[in-house]
């Protein structure tokens, strides 16, 4: 299969607090190959200038919903990235 | 309904949608902003959210609440500026009797602090300031 064939899943990213300033950016617009988890959008990112300072395995949520590493992302997936909480 | 404010919250008018012939006791818990984190005097805060998934987190824990024991519940949390003092969240359990009102707010407190996606920005009476992170702390001058 040549590399213009391989299924890709598209998402936008979400960064938020210290993790957005670390990757100067807000949302990004992520094309992955197919199948993708959550950990795929995570190693994508931790490679980008600034993303060494994400964690291995950062809270994040999909579509408004906690996510685990494991979790399959769709096409049109919002993939939020977390910082440690500190509502309350 | 929304859980998240950029305004003063009005704890009157939270109590307001709790209160019922039906329910006795009221358990309330405010966060108010602290003057001080880890030994370092803190001079003003900034809470900032991620708004669609906050109101949603927000709206499952009180389902949850309410599905768990027999209250009724109100919940606020502030986003912006907040200077010392300022009330930050409040959490009020309206139940027959104390006891599902006591454990429905301390479970919605924790739960907000555990799964609501609010941050903290800390500025410091030296000048700086800081995102309030448990795990480490990442400052900027």
């Amino acid at each position: 299969m040549s590399a213009a064939t391989v299924p890709a899943v598209a998402v936008r990213v979400l960064l938020f607090a210290s993790y957005a300033e670390s990757l100067g950016a807000e949302a990004l617009d992520l094309s992955l190959p197919s199948p993708a988890r959550v950990a795929d959008v995570i190693a994508h990112l931790r490679g980008l200038p600034g993303g060494h300072q994400l964690p291995p395995k950062p809270l994040c949520a999909r579509n408004l919903t906690h996510a685990s590493p494991d979790d399959l992302v769709a096409q049109g997936d919002e993939v939020a990235v977390l910082p440690p909480l500190a509502g309350g | 309904m929304a859980f998240l404010t950029g305004d003063a919250i009005e704890l009157s008018a939270l109590l307001a949608r709790v209160q019922s012939p039906s329910r006795g006791g009221v358990a309330i818990f405010l966060g108010q902003v602290r003057d001080h984190q880890d030994g370092r005097a803190v001079t003003r805060l900034e809470y900032s959210a991620y708004g669609p998934m906050a109101e949603a987190e927000c709206a499952r824990i009180v389902a949850e609440a309410e599905r768990r024991w027999n209250v009724a519940v109100a919940l606020a949390h502030r986003t912006g500026s907040l200077a010392i003092g300022d009330l930050a969240v409040a959490v009020l359990a309206a139940s027959a009797h104390r006891a599902d009102a006591f454990t429905a707010c301390r479970f919605v407190i924790e739960e907000v602090k555990r799964r609501v996606p609010i941050w903290k920005r800390e500025q410091y009476a030296d000048g700086t300031i800081a995102w309030v992170d448990s795990t480490a702390t990442l400052q900027h001058a």
